[in-house]
Order: C-alpha cells, then sequence, then structure tokens
C-alpha cells in the first residue's frame, strides 16, 4: 500500500480478508464434519489406523481436534490482519499479561 | 457382597462423598462471597474483566451441563459411531460462534443478546421477540440441570431427590443472586477443575486396566490387555453383533440426512443459545473474545474427546460382565443400581442367567431362539454408565466420590449461567429497555437479583416435579436457538441492508415452523414419530436445521420488499466489524 488509503477504504479492503480468511477456515470446518464424518464416512471405513476404523476415528475423534486447531489458526490470522490495516486495539489500559 | 470389600464396613464411598462434595460447595460459596456485584455492569458482564483464559474455563463449565457429564458417554456407547453427532453438534458449534458471532458481539458491547437484537433492529418487537425465546430457551434448559443435581444427592448420599434439589438452589442462590456474573464466572473456574478433574481420573483408570495405555484417546484404539492380538474396537464390533446390535463403529439405524440435519441443528443451536453467547460480553477486548473461544473450545474438548473412550469401556465392560451370567453371581453394583431402578432386570425365559440382545432385529430372531432366548431382558438407563463405570471398574470409593462431586459442578455452574440469562432477560431487556426506562442502576441491579431468586425457586421447583417431557423439549432448546438467533444475529452482522421487517418476520417463521413440526411429532400424534412419516426423513431433532434455512429465505424476501434501515444502524453496523476505530 503505497499510499495511505481512506479509512472507509482502509475498512472496506479489511473486512474482504476478514471474509476471506473466515470462508477459507468454514470450507475446511464443513469438509470435516459434514463430508469426512458424515456422507463418506463409510467409505473411510475401509482404512484402518492401528485399533482405528479411520472414518470413526475423524467423526469422533479428529474432528474435535481439527475445530480447536480452526479457531486459533482464525486468532492468528486475525490479528495480523488488525495489525497489517492499523485496526488492532490499544493497550492503553495495561491489561496485558492475560 | 464379597465383589466390592467396601460395601460390608460404614460404607466408605458416602463418607468420601460428603467430604469431598462439602470442599468443593465450601469452595463456591466463598468464592461467591468474595466476588459480589455492587454494579450493574459487574452482575451482567463481571464489569467486562475476565481474562480470556477464565473466560474459556468459565464458559467450558457453564457449557458442559448434567447432560454432558452424566449422560453423553453413556448415549453414546448405545449408539456407536452415530453418537458423534451430539460430539460434533456440541463443539462445531464454536468454530461458528468463535468466526462468526463472538468477536463482532463483544465489539457491540452491550450486556444480552436481545439487547443487541433490540438495537441492530432498532425495534422492541425484536427485542421482545428475542428476550421471550431467551427465557424459553434457558428455562427449558434449566429444568433439566436442578433434576441432575438431585439425582446425584439421591444416589451417592442417599438423601431424598426433593432435598438435592433444595440444597443446590440454596448454593445456586447464595452465588448467581450476590455476584450475578461476577460470582458465576469465578465459580464456573472452580467447578471447570472439580469436573474435568472428576472425570478423566477414571477414565485414565480404566483404559489402564482395560488396555495398559492410560491414556484414553490413545487407548480405546489399542489391543485389550487380556487378549492381545485383538484391538478393543474390534473386540466390541464383535461382541455387538454377536447380539444381534449394529457393528459399533458402523452405521445404526440414522439415515445420513437425518444425522447431517441433526448435528447441524446442534451446531448452530450452540453458537445461538443466549448463555453461551454472554459469556464474550465479559471479556475486555474483541481480541479476548476470539482467543477465548479458542480456550473455551479446548477445555471442552478435553472432556468431549474423552467421551467415546469411555463409552467404547463402558460398553464392552457391561457385555462381558452380564451376559449370560447367572442373575445370581451379578456384581454388586448391578444389585445396587436395580434398586433405584435404573437397571431392569426380567428373566424371560426362566433360565436364571441374564440375556442382553437387541430382540428387535428381525435377522437376528432364529440365532436368539435357537440359544433359547426369549427376549432381551436386561434394560440398561443410559445415565448411569459413567456414573456406574468406576464401580463397573472396580475403582477405589474416593474416585466414585469425586465423580458425584463432578456431576454436581457440571450440573450447578450451567444452571447458574442460565439463571443469569433468565434474570438479565427480566430486569435488563424488559423493566429497564421495554417497560420502565426511567428506572436508576440501582433499582435495575434489585430487580435483576430478585429475578435471578425467583429464577432459581422456579428452576427448583422444575426440578422436584420434572415436567414429564423434559427429554423431549431439549431438542426444542437448540431448535428454537437455532432457527431465531442464529440467522438474526448472523444477517445483523455480516448483512447491512437487513431491516427489522426482515429479521422479525425471519424470526418468527423459523420459530413457527420448527416449534410446530416438534409439537407435531412429539407431543400430539407421538406414533407417528418415525422416519417414514418426517418430512424429507429429518427428525424433530434436526428441523432446526430447516428452521434456520427457512428464516433465512424470509428474511432476505422480507427485507427488499421494506426499506432498508436507518443511516445510523449501518454506521453501526460498519462499526462493530472493525476492532477499533480508524
Amino acid at each position: 500500500m503505497a499510499d495511505k488509503p481512506s479509512p472507509n477504504d482502509n475498512r472496506r479492503a479489511y473486512w474482504r480478508e476478514n471474509l476471506t480468511i473466515v470462508s477459507v477456515l468454514l470450507t475446511v470446518w464443513f469438509v470435516v464434519s459434514y463430508l469426512l464424518s458424515i456422507v463418506f464416512v463409510d467409505d473411510l471405513n475401509e482404512t484402518r489406523i492401528g485399533g482405528f476404523r479411520l472414518g470413526f476415528w475423524i467423526a469422533q475423534q479428529g474432528s474435535l481436534f481439527v475445530f480447536v486447531a480452526l479457531i486459533f489458526i482464525y486468532v492468528w490470522l486475525m490479528n495480523r490482519l488488525d495489525r497489517k490495516y492499523g485496526l488492532e486495539e490499544e493497550d492503553d489500559d495495561q491489561k496485558e499479561g492475560q | 457382597m464379597d465383589f466390592h470389600p467396601f460395601l460390608a464396613e460404614a460404607d466408605p464411598v458416602k463418607t468420601w462423598t460428603f467430604i469431598i462434595v462439602g470442599l468443593s460447595f465450601a469452595l463456591y460459596i466463598g468464592i461467591g462471597w468474595w466476588a459480589q456485584a455492587r454494579t450493574t455492569s459487574e452482575f451482567y458482564v463481571a464489569g467486562s474483566q475476565v481474562s480470556p483464559l477464565a473466560n474459556g474455563m468459565a464458559t467450558a463449565a457453564g457449557w458442559m451441563s448434567a447432560a454432558s457429564f452424566i449422560a453423553m458417554a453413556g448415549m453414546m456407547s448405545f449408539m456407536g459411531r452415530d453418537g458423534a453427532m451430539y460430539l460434533m453438534g456440541w463443539t462445531g458449534g464454536y468454530v461458528l460462534l468463535a468466526l462468526l458471532l463472538a468477536p463482532y458481539l463483544r465489539k457491540f458491547g452491550k450486556y444480552t443478546v436481545p439487547d443487541f437484537v433490540g438495537e441492530r433492529y432498532y425495534s422492541k418487537a425484536a427485542r421482545v421477540v428475542a428476550l421471550v425465546c431467551a427465557i424459553f430457551v434457558s428455562f427449558t434448559y434449566v429444568a433439566g440441570q436442578m433434576r441432575g443435581v438431585g439425582v446425584v444427592f439421591s444416589r451417592f448420599l442417599e438423601v431424598q431427590v426433593e432435598w438435592g434439589v433444595v440444597i443446590g438452589m440454596v448454593i445456586v442462590f447464595f452465588y448467581a443472586v450476590l455476584g450475578g456474573q461476577k460470582g458465576i464466572t469465578y465459580t464456573q473456574v472452580a467447578q471447570y477443575c472439580v469436573l474435568i478433574f472428576a472425570y478423566m481420573v477414571p477414565a485414565f483408570f480404566i483404559s489402564f486396566m482395560m488396555t495398559g495405555n492410560a491414556i484414553p484417546q490413545l487407548g480405546f484404539g489399542e489391543e485389550l490387555k487380556g487378549e492381545p492380538g485383538t484391538y478393543l474396537l474390534d473386540k466390541l464390533d464383535g461382541l455387538s453383533t454377536q447380539l444381534g446390535f449394529a457393528q459399533y463403529t458402523g452405521r445404526a439405524d440414522k439415515s445420513i440426512i437425518d444425522v447431517f440435519c441433526i448435528t447441524m441443528a446442534l451446531m448452530v443451536g450452540t453458537a445461538g443459545l443466549p448463555h453461551v453467547i454472554t459469556r464474550f460480553f465479559t471479556v475486555p477486548k474483541v481480541r479476548d473474545a476470539r482467543i477465548s473461544a479458542g480456550w473455551a473450545l479446548l477445555f471442552i474438548v478435553i472432556l468431549y474427546a474423552t467421551a467415546p473412550a469411555i463409552a467404547a469401556f463402558a460398553r464392552t465392560n457391561l457385555i462381558n460382565t452380564v451376559s449370560n451370567t447367572e442373575y445370581k453371581e451379578a456384581p454388586g453394583w448391578f444389585k445396587k443400581w436395580e434398586e433405584t431402578g435404573l437397571i431392569k432386570f426380567e428373566d424371560k425365559n426362566e433360565d436364571g442367567k441374564i440375556q442382553y440382545y437387541n430382540d428387535k432385529n428381525k435377522e437376528f430372531a432364529a440365532t436368539a431362539k435357537s440359544n433359547g432366548w426369549n427376549g432381551n431382558e436386561l434394560t440398561v438407563d443410559r445415565d448411569i454408565m459413567v456414573l456406574a463405570n468406576p464401580e463397573i471398574a472396580n475403582l477405589s470409593p474416593w474416585v466414585i466420590a469425586l465423580v458425584a462431586a463432578g456431576g454436581l459442578a457440571a450440573a450447578l455452574s450451567t444452571a447458574a449461567g442460565l439463571l443469569l440469562v433468565i434474570s438479565a432477560s427480566i430486569s435488563h431487556d424488559l423493566m429497564k429497555n421495554t417497560l420502565k426506562p426511567d428506572i436508576s442502576e440501582k433499582t435495575e441491579l434489585n430487580y435483576a437479583r430478585g429475578a435471578a431468586a425467583v429464577a432459581v425457586v422456579i428452576a427448583g421447583v422444575f426440578g422436584i416435579y420434572p415436567p414429564g417431557f423434559v427429554a423431549e423439549v431439549v431438542a426444542f432448546a437448540f431448535g428454537l436457538a437455532a432457527s431465531s438467533f442464529f440467522p438474526a444475529i448472523l444477517l445483523g452482522i455480516f448483512y447491512k441492508r437487513m431491516n427489522k421487517e426482515g429479521a422479525v418476520a425471519g424470526m418468527i417463521a423459523g420459530i413457527a415452523f420448527t416449534t410446530a413440526y416438534i409439537i407435531y411429532f412429539k407431543f400430539m400424534n407421538k406414533p407417528l414419530d418415525t422416519p417414514e412419516h418426517h418430512w424429507w426423513g429429518i427428525s424433530p431433532q434436526g428441523i432446526g436445521t430447516v428452521g434456520m434455512l427457512v428464516n433465512f429465505a424470509v428474511s432476505l424476501v422480507v427485507c427488499h420488499l421494506t426499506d432498508p434501515p436507518p443511516a445510523k444502524v449501518q454506521d453501526m453496523v460498519e462499526d462493530i466489524r472493525v476492532p477499533r476505530a480508524n
């Protein structure tokens, strides 16, 4: 960004990138929970890892871990995005260290 | 009775339970005294000064109810793989909450969900619709919690259910009425620690005993300790098919579309439940709201990822212990739970042995007959799988006592969060913002305490005299949250053009559709509640998904037939989309 954009353009660009991040992460969310764990679970069950059938494992374990990871990735991406557009919250009230 | 050495003496389980439950209650009361709320902001949102980590724990404790703690693993152990719809349904919603709702609602920065709906849609009607939904959803939910408290008390301390409920009421009354959200938050942190410890300790023991691996998430994929070379889940699949049940890791009786819709309704419902959303008003910043959703889900998943392991262990143990066992030689826990009516045995073929199998499976009928079996003889209530698990596995009395304290922590923490939603809906949304706008903060705080007190009493009455339809109405809570709040809030943030006419029409259409469907199949025509009669094969549990789509469709159509929202509201939407004004 060479020129300093107007506040409104800045916000709009921020919002567009935010929507991209959310769409990508929710696509992963949908694929893992609805496609892998529900629609194609019987096909995945043909494969085994150790004592688990793959479909069963994703439905009862893997999906949960993916959900947690998705939120932490979102937090990281959004904090980066806030800084990129200069929209991060100030630490004026010294509420750090939480 | 020499199976349980400790039963012979002065029941150490009871002594341990008194000690552990007593200590945990003293802790909750102490915290309630320390964290008294002095302003409405402290009462509703703990002054927005809660650290994200503490809020994560409090959210997790408030979320995991008596149903999660006591009933979920049991349900899963009878459902096999399809139990995943509850696991995913009750966790996946946090992804929606974190990505689509929590940060923006924090930026909006008021106290309640009806606050947001009322201001975003510049309408008292919208606020009233939202507050009625919030109260209804919360009461539905809280009745089950108080009952859970009573059941744990009666089972472990042998006091009457009524007295159990009353003791629970007194404890919640103390810290919820004095402390509001502030007292509740810090008690919930303590309750999370109690409940997760209580859930994990027996799980470690059982996993180690059965598989040699103490981590339950790994253990249930291991080989059985007693039978090297046989994986636990394969063994369980085998046992299940031998008794005419569906393979444990395979599909049971629900269709793909139904499982899909139930999972979706639970996820979206989770994201729309007011007592969960409110928690994100309690942290200082937008950034804190995001990370705190992550902590909350992490803390929840520690328990939820353990539940399927417990389910598999418990199921294997149950079948191994009781199947074709002489009734006279049945273990001590079997008799003990039989007295409570949660295990029922009827010797249909009079051979003195317990036959446990799937007598509804027509293909299995011939096998059963050739075995001389005359129908399934054993009924096991799902709720006892977690409560009796430590006894079934023959663990020490203090572990069993710990489970009682954990169940109480789960039920009390959820009940308190729900009571706060009810109280804030009455004092803040109904009194302050709808009926009497000119009351002082002090009066509002008194209304809030009064409403919390009345709500505790009503919840207690529901707990003592449970309406017979508690189980049915829980499907309601999620369906209603999914078909009312979620679309209204989501569109309010992501669709600037959405106006009051669209939102109100959408909420009413979504609720009306969902309610009508559930009432038709669950109350008016119970015999018709089968897949052949359901619309598109979707059961009442999953209909909230369709209700949500109805809400979206009606909102969008009505919105485009009417005027756009005022400029002031559009500016507000612009404002909540960024963490800070630039």
